[in-house]
């Protein structure tokens, strides 16, 4: 633990904070009692299919739906022209804070033209999900096939077709960013490495897929909706002003959430439709995306090609790195939070933990007749950490300098912070070296390398990894989605009250998904008030009940959250403080809170209860001078004040067996090591790295959306598009270094992306480290098969 | 085409039960809508997730591959059924101690393909564990902690004989 | 998405499965163990108009060992073929092969004979029925017949069971003494369908190949027997040239389908790779033996 940190509430012993902790939502869970959006049925219910475009581009000439209107138990037909008119106007996915970006307004679904395979252009409501989808069969639309682009390096080209004649080209965002000077440091380096990476289109694969219910009562005029998201107040907002509701007319309830990883921070166009059903209606419509579906319309990520450059001295010493990004987006430019943040973070974090201070990237974001691309866990961080890491290792190679030396000799150091990147944004904070030392000793690194080597004479081919990494989590409200005009909100709330019986409602802007944000707001909490972590009860996920906040995206959850809520419960404390001197005629600074129970500073005697100061508070209240107007409530809300993101820092190592003649894979040791700050409750900051290692080895090795040259994708079921199972997954060993950020009191950092952001990196570099002696190299990704034996030349 | 319909008579979680149900419904709509039983969940309904997984006569099986009319004079047993009897108590309660779970979606599934491991629980690798659920898709957790909450249950079971 | 509307007769014994599947001719399908079935139809990828249930028809299923030929039942499940000693005794490869079988919920519902009837490419029981030289007994309405295993895989899904025929029983002649058998598969994942799948059943004496099967499957459309490799084989001594003259055959052998798994370069490497591998242990087992 950081030294300089100063002793709060938060590090008394026995303090629920750094504590591991069940969740009340598993507890439910195991007993099949989650309650996800598609187990609520009210009555009435209608459920809404969709006819969808089969053609990557095409023009729609006519739709006929007199067949399926017929049809037993069909509430409503609608197609894309006639949702228009219920809405206030189409999306442009563009934000200020990109310059130059442009991208063409959107209907949530189809007028005249689809633009991907998959976009929805013809709604059929009927009374259950099977009769919708067999009327929906009867609808018959006439299209004109138009060609398609497909293919990210010539959608630039001149003789391309543009995808959207307004925007006169098929370019949706260009940025260069530039320190130093590149090209001198180029010139002056004894080692050149360049080369060029590809990564697959990826999505994200929630088990539960995208759902919403939408209810309407035409007398009060409320829309209700539940909803499977991360973001609550954002949906509220965005179904709001698209459908012409009042903001504060709107409740959304994200009930239990079945995965999200990025995927449920958007808004899709179906999701729209659904609800203007239930406006139409005035009865209940759920729209619950079937598997074929998710693969079709949820959001894709991560297709681009990077060309890297690095240079360094004989000794090892990175002086520039710079990289060419073109990355692929879909049809349009996802609103509201754009199809261009994958590219931007690229930019911002390639080669992110290392000391050179001449650097240039630059990307060309294209738009191609594909699934729209946007944030997807860890955006942007597997593709330049992929990038960054492969090329320090190369250049590791060609120094004849062993891995982990060259990063020892390059990070950023512990004590010279804050800093400014060569990206140009500003470090603090971090523990480059103290996470490099502990991975050396949790590896057992050079008995590994002994082990590696005995190995090889036995004609069996390991690889040892390294990746370090840094990670932007909690975005400030300086950088991107306010600021470029979103309606996302990058401060989060919350509301903590102390009830008449002692107990403690905490209702908080931020939400889980089964990280454990509950549990773990409540461990804030309950640590900073005093109280049992049993009499807290912490509410999210409901725009009627909590405070106004962006909700969990960005891994911000813990790190925003959390220190709104350390702030409420503080001036919460202070409350009930304030109170008990009077009661006890004390002086508020000599009393403390312990368990539930109002104490001398120093001693576990109660002098009286929170239950009592609760009965007193709402029920006696004349017992209490005048002059104490209380409340026993607070609000605190928190957001950064310049800062661009909160960023972290970690190492990962793997070692893998690569079978030469096969060219399969076994991952057979994985550890990662990462600073989020303060840990709340360490099992759950364990599993949430685990697990986001596991989502980055599927796309290292498994993962992508197929498309054929008529823009058809390829393998959408979960047959075809291969995720990470248990078999093949390894055991995977977490360790923290807790650096407290400076810029709150909490001192808690994101930790939900730091396992995805540097585990394709590692295992590309173990691969490469195991194939290397053959002369062979992969740079692309997933590394299937095919990838491995045609990188040693065997196919 | 109209709707075909026909009569099934079951147990489910040892309560007798007979409704009518279109013929095209697979299991799990059946429990989800019929029974109101939402503890088993769908994540794909091609057979490929497992998050549908419930016993009918004693075997897991997939709900979503099976008509709800095949089930006629079947015995089917779901989480919840399986959460009354107490069977497999120790193991949820090594899930949640755990945190074998993070979204809870697939975790009825896991439990109930985890449960077969634990009727007559024997010494078995982690590798075997990871074999047995490999056809349970997990997203969030990366499944270490799943097979450590397997592993305990099966090595606490074997302990106490 | 939900499956389109059919109609589902559950048949009461094998004489009125028969007599639907000939009154309903095209109209009508078997449903066995669904476990391929019931993903096409929850995508609505077919459209049957009647479902024919033949899960309640009791004399259609088990494993018995009846002078040196094992009888398994179309209607028995994969799990009792894996747990089966008679299988586990007499047809190793069966055994070796059943734990590439998807998944144990799959396993516990899908059967032999819905995954012979559908002669999926890369699935592993018609490989190992080819490579074992099995016998698969039909029947109609006006008969019984028996089909070479040799002569039942026609190309990609297709058979040559008659439409008003049903797939009722295994014949498969048990393993031999001095017999070796090597089932070898690769998928990336547990359970997936394969990429490259080798069955191999060999007589091998003094590292001697004196007989030899090898029944291909995941590349082609169907399981494919490796004629010409087999030919470069037979009667030679196991060796690195040996194995060479069999993977050059083999090119001629097979003609591997491109999809999204890999190319057919790849999968005709793979398969190259794995015929080296199963003649090692084939001549591994035989000497254990």
């Amino acid at each position: 633990m950081n030294k300089e940190t100063p002793i709060t509430l938060l590090d008394k012993p026995n303090s629920y904070v750094g504590r591991t902790l069940s969740r009340d939502a598993a507890k439910r869970a195991v007993a099949g009692r989650g309650r996800y959006t598609d187990d609520i049925m009210p009555a009435r219910t209608l459920h809404a299919a969709f006819v969808r475009s089969p053609y990557g581009h095409a023009k729609i000439l006519s739709i006929d739906v007199d067949a399926a209107k017929q049809q037993p138990g069909v509430a409503l037909v609608m197609t894309g022209a006639e949702l228009a008119e219920m809405c206030t106007g189409p999306w442009v996915g563009t934000l200020v804070c990109f310059d130059g970006m442009k991208s063409e307004p959107q209907h949530p679904m189809a007028i005249d033209r689809a633009c991907w395979q998959g976009e929805p252009v013809v709604m059929v409501v009927a009374s259950s999900r099977a009769e919708a989808e067999d009327a929906a069969e009867l609808v018959t639309v006439e299209y004109e096939e138009l060609p398609v682009v497909i293919d990210k390096e010539t959608a630039l080209d001149k003789d391309t077709p543009v995808i959207h004649p307004n925007l006169g080209d098929n370019l949706a965002f260009e940025k260069t960013i530039e320190s130093g000077d590149v090209e001198k440091a180029v010139a002056d380096a004894d080692i050149v490495i360049e080369d060029t990476f590809t990564f697959g289109r990826h999505t994200a694969v929630s088990l539960e897929p995208r759902a919403l219910l939408a209810e309407y009562d035409p007398g009060t005029e409320r829309l209700t909706i539940h909803t499977s998201s991360q973001c609550p107040h954002m949906i509220q907002t965005v179904f709001a002003r698209t459908l012409g509701v009042p903001e504060h007319n709107v409740r959304i309830v994200a009930p239990d959430v079945g995965g999200s990883f990025g995927l449920k921070i958007h808004t899709f166009g179906d999701e729209v439709a659904a609800t203007a059903a239930a406006i139409k209606l005035a009865r209940p419509v759920k729209f619950v995306a079937d598997r074929l579906e998710s693969f079709a319309t949820d959001i894709h990520a991560r297709e681009n090609r990077v060309s890297g450059r690095i240079a360094v001295t004989k000794e090892g010493i990175i002086t520039s790195m710079d990289i060419d990004v073109r990355s692929g987006a879909g049809a349009y430019s996802q609103y509201p939070r754009t199809s261009v943040f994958e590219a931007n973070q690229i930019l911002n974090i390639t080669g992110g933990p290392y000391a050179h201070e001449n650097y240039r990237a630059k990307t060309q974001v294209v738009y191609l007749n594909k699934v729209p691309t946007s944030q997807y866990r860890a955006v942007g961080h597997p593709i330049g950490n992929s990038v960054g890491e492969s090329l320090v290792d190369q250049a590791a190679a060609a120094c004849g300098i062993d891995p982990m030396e060259i990063r020892r000799r390059n990070v950023m150091h512990d004590d010279s912070y804050p800093r400014v990147s060569a990206a140009g944004i500003e470090m603090r904070d971090l523990s480059h070296q103290q996470c490099l030392e502990t991975l050396v000793e949790r590896m057992g690194y050079d008995a590994l390398l002994e082990e590696q080597a005995e190995y090889r004479k036995k004609g069996i081919q390991r690889g040892i990894g390294i990746a370090a990494f840094i990670k932007g989590t909690a975005p400030g409200p300086a950088g991107y989605y306010g600021a470029g005009g979103a309606p996302i909100s990058s401060q989060d709330s919350c509301t903590i009250k102390l009830e008449p019986s002692g107990g403690v409602i905490c209702m908080v802007g931020v939400t889980d998904q089964g990280q454990g944000v509950d549990t773990v707001m409540g461990q804030i909490a309950a640590a900073t008030l005093g109280v049992p972590m049993e009499s807290v009860r912490v509410i999210e996920g409901d725009t009627d009940a909590v405070p106004y906040g962006g909700g969990t995206y960005a891994s911000r959850a813990t790190a925003i959250g959390g220190e709104a809520t350390y702030q409420a419960a503080m001036t919460l404390r202070a409350e009930i403080l304030e109170i008990a001197g009077v009661l006890l005629q004390a002086e508020p600074d000599t009393l403390d809170i312990v368990d539930g129970h109002v104490v001398d500073k120093g001693d576990t005697a109660s002098r009286i209860s929170l239950a009592e100061i609760g009965r007193i508070g709402h029920f006696q209240v004349a017992e209490l001078p005048n002059h104490i107007q209380h409340t026993l409530s607070a609000t605190h809300r928190f957001r950064l004040k310049d800062a661009l993101y909160i960023f972290t820092n970690g190492i990962q190592g793997a070692y893998v067996e690569v079978d030469t003649d096969t060219g399969f894979i076994k991952l057979l040791n994985h550890w990662v090591i990462e600073d989020c700050g303060r840990v709340i409750n360490p099992q759950l900051a364990d599993e949430q790295v685990r697990g986001g290692c596991v989502q980055g080895l599927g796309g290292a090795l498994y993962e992508e959306c197929v498309y054929d040259a008529a823009g058809q994708l390829q393998n959408a079921t979960l047959a075809d598009y291969l995720t990470p199972m248990a078999g093949e997954m390894p055991d995977i060993e977490v360790a923290h270094i807790q650096t407290h950020t400076g810029v709150s009191e909490l001192g808690a950092k994101g930790v939900g992306e730091s396992g995805t952001g540097a585990a394709p990196a590692v295992v590309m570099n173990a691969v490469n480290d195991a194939i290397r002696p053959f002369g062979g190299k992969v740079t692309a990704q997933p590394m299937s098969p095919e990838t491995i034996l045609k990188a040693l030349g065997k196919v | 085409m109209s709707e075909a319909t026909l009569e099934i008579s079951l147990t489910v979680n040892g309560e007798a039960v007979t409704k009518t149900v279109p013929v095209r419904q697979h299991l799990v709509d059946f429990l989800r809508t019929e029974l109101g039983l939402t503890g088993s969940h769908l994540g794909c309904e091609h057979g490929v997730c497992g998050a549908c997984s419930v016993r009918v006569d004693d075997a897991v099986v997939r709900g979503c591959l099976m008509l709800a009319v095949q089930a006629d004079g079947a015995e089917v047993v779901t989480v919840e059924g399986l959460t009354e009897t107490g069977e497999i108590a120790d193991l949820q309660k090594n899930f949640v101690e755990r945190n074998a779970m993070q979204c809870g979606y697939c975790t009825p599934g896991m439990l109930i393909t985890a449960s077969e491991l634990l009727r007559e629980p024997k010494p078995v690798s982690r590798e075997e564990i990871r074999g047995h659920l490999s056809g349970n898709f997990c997203r969030c957790t990366g499944y270490h902690a799943i097979v450590d909450a397997v592993e305990t249950t099966i090595n606490n079971r074997l302990e106490e004989g | 998405m939900k499956a389109p509307k059919f109609d589902y007769i559950k048949a009461e014994s094998r004489s009125h499965a028969l007599e639907l599947l000939d009154q309903l001719g095209e109209d009508g399908r078997i449903l066995a163990g669904g476990q391929s079935l019931m993903p096409t139809l929850n995508m609505r990828l077919s459209q049957p108009g009647t479902l024919i249930d033949i899960n309640k028809v009791s004399d259609l299923s088990g494993i018995t060992l009846e002078d040196g030929v094992v009888h398994i039942g179309a209607m028995t499940r994969h799990v009792e073929v894996a747990t089966s000693p008679i299988v586990a005794k007499h047809l190793p490869l069966i055994a070796e092969a059943m734990k590439h079988v998807a998944h144990h919920a799959v396993r516990n519902r899908g059967t032999i004979g819905g995954s012979v009837a559908l002669a999926d490419p890369a699935a592993e029981m018609p490989a190992c029925i080819l490579a074992l030289g099995a016998t698969l007994v039909v029947e109609s309405i006006n008969g019984r017949r028996e089909i070479a295993a040799d002569d039942y895989f026609k190309g990609l899904y297709e058979t040559a069971r008659e439409p008003n025929e049903l797939l009722v029983e295994i014949l498969i002649p048990s393993k031999k003494t001095g017999e070796v058998s090597v089932f070898l598969e690769l998928a990336q994942r547990h359970g997936d369908f394969a990429m490259a799948g080798l069955a191999c059943v060999a007589r091998v004496s003094n590292k001697t190949f004196e007989e030899l099967r090898l029944v291909y499957f995941g590349s082609e459309d169907r399981p494919t027997i490796g004629t010409g490799a087999i030919a470069a084989v037979i009667g030679q001594t196991c060796s690195d040239e040996c194995k060479e003259a069999a993977a050059i055959a083999l090119a001629n052998d097979l003609d591997p389908m491109t999809n999204l798994q890999g190319s057919a370069a790849m999968k005709l490497h793979l398969q190259k790779v794995l015929t080296g591998r199963a003649l090692d242990t084939a001549v591994e087992r035989a000497e254990a033996t």
